[in-house]
């Protein structure tokens, strides 16, 4: 499995797939063993405990589903105790999500989870900022340069920041993540939603509003995949819908360098391992000698100038 | 050798739950209000236990395209025959496209999962009590009894006597059966409770099981604390993965002074009965 050998920066991965944070636990390893993966992406936690949001906490949609669970967080110490030392069995780069309401508080933590066995810190900033009116981080330009900046001299692993596509300006932001030192780009985090029982008139779910997620959402990470990986010059990992191997080949060709896979594994917990065999086999049947020989390979024709934002 | 590779220690086979195709043998309606689902399973997912459950990716149909797994607990499992079989409502979206399934369909389960019930030693003489489908739930419970040479009393609620099920399994496990109802009145709270007293009175209740009323679950509680008798109750709700990733599916639970979560596709289906806010 030579051919799926690929790196995200400096961290070297044996293949392209990962789980996408918050859809991934050390349950999974109940169905496969988990040794396989490119890389370990652990579900957000934040400095302070917090229980999550009231249930019903997920609903199913057409083509995915929407969740509004709440980062339910058990906080530092349990991370450093409890989380991680479990992870350490694994010969496979772990990559720790984080997010906190303020600049501050967000750096501080980027710092505390800079520790032995931690291969990468993956900021989720689609969480509301306290300091701007509760809008996340990742919606604008100015407070995606801010968070990022403060994330970038609190650490010195590499830094993957997760975008959102609840922005109306995905080029700026990824581009000021990217100046503000980041070492890579998730694309991309749920996409705001709701949904609405008609029997009852009540919200499906109890938060109200949640993040789609699922193969409805795959040409909206598609696009801002492709944004992203047109607009700047460091990695992106694709992230959102993906199910089959051709999805995979379809972010790679738009530009991405790796992907996570998120809401499949609920649907089906074997999708990441099945992925991996039939990855492998799409490379050799297409005699590709490597994954990375795909990334950016979208053909635009030549008279189309597409505008990326 | 110049480099020590780092000890790698990978999740050993077998593995606790697995995806598997299975093929319907048979779909009956079995009254106006549950369906009975008998599925081929091959026996790497028939080591179950009763109270445990399974995700079945149901069907879509014209109108429905279920997208999440349904959660659904275990009617019957039978390793020899390598039958596992559900008892249903068609309720939502999920239980429409099961309600489709014709013998010979493939149907795609996960599963066995959560924790099922526990049946210590000094459980001597049981106590089910359940209404509408988690009558279902306590089926396997009840042919374990057996097994285990329990006595068993098994009250079983319902609106009306033409929807209560399972009476005829129960009986064949050896319980006394007892149908309570809305339409006579004896599913009330009061008459249930009266029922219930009267046979701890004479010694007859060790433990309770209980499972598909929020109602019932608070009476027994009540009745549990005044007379000290444990529980395990298997509860429901809405989930998304079933192995414990996703943190949808929690409930509140009263541990000392604290209202903490629980997962119960993965700390649960069942849980002791004293301990939860129903």
């Amino acid at each position: 499995m030579n051919r799926l050998k690929t790196a995200v920066g400096q961290l070297q991965l044996a293949n392209p797939i990962m789980p996408a944070s918050g859809t991934f636990t050390e349950d999974l390893a109940d169905v496969f063993d988990l040794g396989i993966l490119g890389a370990h992406v652990l579900k957000t936690f934040t400095p302070e405990i917090r229980s999550g949001n009231p249930t019903p906490r997920v609903c199913d949609l057409t083509g995915g589903m929407m969740n509004a669970i709440g980062i339910p967080s058990k906080g530092l110490d349990y991370f450093l105790h409890h989380t991680l030392p479990f992870w350490a069995r694994y010969d496979v780069p772990l990559v720790v999500s984080i997010s906190a309401h303020s600049y501050d508080a967000f750096a501080r933590l980027a710092a505390a989870v800079s520790v032995p066995g931690v291969a990468a810190i993956e900021a989720n900033i689609s969480c509301p900022n306290i300091e701007a009116d509760g809008r996340a981080f990742a919606v604008r330009a100015d407070t995606t340069g801010q968070v990022v900046t403060q994330l970038r001299a609190a650490t010195d692993l590499p830094l993957w920041v997760k975008l959102s596509p609840n922005t109306g300006e995905p080029v700026e932001v990824a581009q000021a993540a990217e100046a503000a030192g980041a070492d890579a780009l998730v694309v991309a985090n749920t996409l705001l939603g709701m949904a609405i029982d008609i029997n009852t008139r009540q919200p499906r779910l109890g938060n109200v509003m949640g993040g789609i997620s699922g193969p409805a959402i795959k040409p909206v990470a598609l696009r801002m995949t492709y944004q992203a990986a047109t607009a700047t010059r460091i990695p992106v990992i694709g992230c959102g819908g993906i199910v089959t191997v051709a999805d995979v080949v379809e972010f790679l060709i738009a530009g991405a360098t790796a992907v996570q896979v998120g809401t499949a594994t609920f649907q089906s917990p074997g999708t990441m391992q099945r992925l991996l065999a039939g990855l492998d086999d799409w490379l050799d049947a297409h005699g590709v000698s490597s994954v990375n020989d795909l990334r950016g390979t979208v053909m635009i024709p030549d008279a189309t100038v597409p505008v990326l934002t | 050798m110049s480099a020590v590779a780092k000890e790698v220690i990978p999740t050993p086979p077998p593995y606790r739950c697995a995806e598997a195709l299975t093929v319907v043998r048979g779909n009956e309606v079995v009254n106006t209000d549950y369906r009975l689902l008998t599925l081929d399973a091959p026996a790497d997912v028939l080591d179950c236990a009763p109270g445990q459950f399974f995700q079945l990716l149901c069907p879509g149909t014209a109108d429905d395209q279920p997208f999440l797994r349904r959660p659904m607990s275990i009617y019957d499992f039978d390793m020899q025959s390598g039958s596992l079989r559900f008892l249903y409502k068609v309720t939502g979206a999920g239980t429409r496209g099961l309600a489709t399934l014709r013998a010979g369909d493939r149907l795609n389960v996960l599963g066995p999962l959560g924790q099922g019930f526990t049946m210590p030693d000094d459980w001597q003489r049981l106590m089910l009590v359940a209404r509408g489908v988690g009558l279902a739930t306590l089926a396997p419970l009840a042919r374990l009894a057996q097994a285990r040479g329990r006595q068993l009393t098994a009250i079983c609620s319902a609106r009306a006597a033409e929807y209560v099920m399972s009476v005829d399994h129960f009986r064949d496990c050896g319980a006394e059966v007892i149908v309570v109802t809305d339409t006579d009145g004896s599913s009330a709270p009061d008459s249930m409770r009266a029922l219930i007293e009267a046979r701890i009175a004479t010694g007859r209740v060790d433990a309770f099981y209980t499972c598909g009323s929020a109602r019932i679950a608070r009476m027994l509680q009540d009745i549990g604390a005044a007379h000290g008798i444990p529980g395990e109750i298997a509860l429901e709700q809405q989930m998304a993965c079933g192995l414990g990733m996703c943190q949808a599916c929690v409930r509140p639970f009263r541990i000392g002074g604290d209202v903490v979560h629980r997962r119960v596709c993965r700390e649960g289906p069942v849980f002791p009965l004293a301990g939860v806010v129903v």
